[in-house]
């Protein structure tokens, strides 16, 4: 008992550990939040597309020497912002907005990082994460922008239920959709411009849509759904990062196989739909109606 | 005769540079029930979107208790196709038939005992009380018609505009439907409905309006007796399907 009371307290000794445990603790809660509106809207697509436009940002700031999380949070916010408004135009279709700008983000932000002296070091932190080299300030700056977060979904979640449920009745009855759509790009965005430092660029997606998408198959109730994936979100990132250290292996690589490992284990065994659950409650349905 | 609820004049609306409704003049009452009727593409989802104030106006004046559209916003009940709402959304019954008042609430979603009230009135009109937790991806077709109506109905309209609510629906739910329709009239909602189901409309509706991007005719179902005018609104150069979709012949 002890040893393993050893193991979970013993790398809380160092600072970087302490930093890293909270971020990962935030970025898991946050994403877990946001993502479960995100996979409700079907919107994966957009979240991965806010991954990636993020990095010009954060490559400016690199070079110039600003604060990442700002950098980020502008460049997608931006992108976001001019993906809603070109994807007004009816004879495009969403998605192909979406892959242009986003390309065209992640394009210029190797093309600004490039021009940076040492930029293959740093491009491969923004790439995979580098949650044990996380500043004090970058901790900061995380937790205000995760509490203004939560705030923003608890305010604005009936309202965007409501317009994910059905556009058409929302708008008819006069709420505002369009500034709902603002809303949920631009909370998108800064949810995942602050777990980027946590598991890169690339993987960022996989804690926004894998912890609601594992809530979703757990639950038919959107309430619990809503509790169940930053519950799962952060649990799923500290395990991770646990594991990370007691094998020392990357961290945000383990935080994302980790989520994908709750995802699936919920996929098999979800009370009502899972695959195998399901099977075992199909088949005992069958023989109560065969003896009926 | 009381005072136009929805007042159309002269309406013309264009989508993607089409006119799809031109000189549209059409009136709904207090107590009215009025089916829209009219082949598809004649421009029914589009007079009912421009009622709701989706759709702007190329030409002409909808006002809606005197208000433009936009203004009215939020007052008038609808019930869109059940294609519209996402069905695979983790909600129960209560909770979607809700939404329908979500407008009215503040910004933290909380409601009061006037919105529990009048969503429970809705629920018990259209016999859902049962399945208040059900979660609504598990409903039936007719069910779900339901649960539809019932968030139209939460907001209390005066005014009620349904798109195609016969449409694969089962017996009970359309005799339910019938039935609510009815009432509610008599308790003095004006209710617009569009409908391809030509033989619930003439017995149901107390009046016709029968559209092909204009009103070809608006008038009492006993005064469209001439064939002509019907043959004029579908397009059509002999009676023959017409009459089947009534039931009048084989």
């Amino acid at each position: 008992m002890s040893a393993v009371l050893d193991a979970l307290t013993g790398p809380w000794e160092y600072d970087f550990w302490r930093r890293a445990l909270l971020v990962a603790l935030l970025s898991g809660l946050v994403c877990g939040v946001v993502g479960g509106h995100v996979v409700l809207r079907g919107m994966a697509f957009i979240g991965d597309a806010v991954a990636h436009a993020v990095f010009p940002g954060i490559a400016v700031a690199f070079v110039l020497g600003t604060n990442l999380v700002i950098g980020g949070a502008v460049a997608g916010v931006i992108t976001a912002l001019l993906i809603a408004v070109v994807a007004q135009n009816r004879r495009l279709k969403e998605d192909s907005v979406i892959g242009i700008f986003f390309a065209a983000a992640f394009g210029l932000g190797i093309v600004i990082l490039s021009a940076a002296p040492g930029y293959g070091g740093s491009l491969e932190s923004f790439l995979f994460g580098s949650i044990l080299g996380i500043s004090d300030s970058d901790v900061v700056s995380v937790a205000v922008i995760g509490a203004i977060l939560l705030l923003a979904t608890a305010l604005l979640n009936s309202r965007l239920v409501a317009a994910t449920l059905d556009r058409e009745q929302a708008r008819a009855v006069g709420l505002p959709v369009f500034w709902l759509d603002i809303a949920l790009y631009v909370m998108v965005t800064l949810a995942i411009v602050i777990s980027l430092q946590a598991v890169g660029n690339v993987l960022v997606l996989a804690l926004l849509v894998t912890p609601a998408a594992a809530a979703r198959l757990l639950t038919d109730r959107l309430g619990v759904m809503m509790l169940l994936a930053p519950a799962i979100g952060a649990g799923g990132s500290v395990l991770g990062l646990y594991l990370s250290y007691a094998f020392d292996l990357a961290a945000g690589g383990l935080i994302v196989l980790t989520l994908t490992g709750i995802f699936v284990l919920c996929w098999l065994f979800a009370p009502r739909h899972g695959l195998v659950t399901g099977a075992r409650s199909r088949r005992s349905t069958a023989v109560l109606e065969a003896k009926s | 005769m009381n005072e136009p609820i929805l007042h159309i004049r002269d309406l013309a609306v264009h989508l993607g540079g089409r006119e799809v409704l031109s000189s549209v003049d059409f009136s709904l009452r207090a107590g009215e029930l009025v089916g829209l009727i009219g082949p598809n593409g004649a421009g029914k989802t589009t007079l009912l979107r421009t009622a709701l104030g989706l759709l702007p106006p190329h030409r002409g004046v909808v006002t809606v208790h005197g208000r433009t559209a936009r203004q009215a916003q939020g007052s008038l009940g609808y019930v869109p196709q059940r294609h519209e709402f996402a069905w695979d959304f983790p909600i129960s019954v209560a909770k979607a038939v809700a939404t329908g008042r979500t407008h009215l609430t503040g910004l933290l979603g909380r409601r009061g005992a006037e919105d529990r009230a009048a969503v429970d009135e809705a629920i018990a009109r259209v016999g859902l009380d049962g399945l208040r937790t059900r979660p609504v991806g598990e409903l039936s077709g007719g069910q779900r018609q339901r649960v539809l109506v019932a968030r139209a109905l939460a907001l209390r309209p005066r005014v009620l505009l349904l798109d195609e609510p016969f449409t694969g629906i089962d017996a009970p739910t359309q005799e339910l439907l019938s039935r609510l329709l009815t009432e509610l009239r008599d308790e003095g909602v004006a209710v617009l409905m569009t409908t391809h189901d030509l033989a619930a409309a003439t017995a149901l509706c107390s009046r016709l309006c029968l559209l092909n991007r204009t009103v070809v005719a608006d008038d009492e179902p006993a005064a469209l007796a001439d064939t002509d005018i019907w043959l004029r609104t579908f397009g059509l150069e002999r009676a023959e399907q017409l009459l089947r979709s009534l039931g009048v012949t084989r």
